[in-house]
């Protein structure tokens, strides 16, 4: 299937933290998206995996947030914008296995403390930028070769 | 390996039927009770395996590519996840094995995980 984007394709979705019972559907229609505009497989896979753990943290960590995408035929651009804790040291955050999801949290599976890597590791680009008291803003771009 | 083989080997009791004309054979698996380990497998096409049973590993599957998932211990899943799995079209299994066992069991059968291989 050929790529079929004309130009800039954007749009948004709201997450409602502790939202557990929708939790993923925004990455779920973002993947959806993806393939009906012709993207591989692989980068859809890699795009989803970073936006499905990305949503996941706001509806864990956060009170609420967005999810904006932005479609170009050269890559998809997502940026996750959260009302929450933010994050005191991000460095130690971005460690694989650091965790400080709560114990009910842990019991649905979540709370590896892979997310963040998981996200930039699946990104070509990946920044994150937070406040404490204010909010976390991660941005991630996947390209498209 | 195909879907049936799959369950006589672990003597497993279907919950979700896979559709009747997608019978891909499967090459790997993953095993994993957390979300996140699912997703860094990165194991498209592969067989789960997991004590999970909450509608969140439906959606994880679907994010990663997972086609079908096996639940240990006798586990049932509750009806939400067998909802989400019947929509997202993902057969469901459960065995009395527990994971070490049911991995174990697959492996001996000549399945791999995708990571290792
Ligand atoms: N959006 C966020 N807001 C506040 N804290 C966050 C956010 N994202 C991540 N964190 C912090 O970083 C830690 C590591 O995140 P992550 O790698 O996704 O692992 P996990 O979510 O499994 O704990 C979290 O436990 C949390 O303390
Ligand atoms: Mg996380």
């Amino acid at each position: 299937m050929p790529l079929n984007i004309d130009g800039c394709i954007e749009g948004s979705y709201q997450l409602i933290g502790g939202n557990f019972a929708t939790a993923g559907e925004a990455s779920t229609c973002l993947k959806l998206k993806l393939t009906e505009l012709g993207v591989a497989e692989t980068i859809i896979r890699r795009a989803s995996i970073a936006t499905f753990e990305a949503e996941m943290n706001v509806i864990i960590y956060a009170a609420a947030g967005w999810l904006h995408y932005y479609i170009t035929p050269h890559g998809i651009k997502i940026r996750i914008e959260d009302m929450g804790p933010g994050i005191e040291d991000i460095e130690l955050a971005m460690q694989e296995g650091f965790s400080t999801a709560p114990e009910w949290v842990r019991e649905l599976g979540w709370g590896a403390g892979m997310g963040l890597p998981n996200m930039k590791k699946n990104s070509d680009l990946f920044k994150i930028d937070t406040v404490v008291g204010e909010g976390t803003t991660v941005e991630m771009v996947i390209n498209i070769p | 390996m195909t879907l049936a083989e799959i369950s006589e080997i672990l003597d497993a009791l279907s919950i979700v039927s896979p559709e009747e004309t997608d019978d891909v054979p499967f090459h790997s698996v993953c095993s994993a009770d957390l979300m996140s380990d699912v997703l860094y497998y990165h194991a498209p096409n592969s067989l789960l395996i997991t004590g999970l049973t909450q509608p969140h590993v439906i959606r994880t599957a679907e994010i990663a590519g997972i086609k079908a998932i096996v639940f240990v211990l006798n586990k049932k899943p509750d009806a939400r996840t067998i909802e989400l799995a019947q929509q997202k079209k993902i057969p469901l299994f459960s065995t009395p094995y527990c994971t070490y066992t049911a991995s174990g069991k697959l492996y001996e059968a000549g399945l791999r995980s995708l990571r290792d291989a």
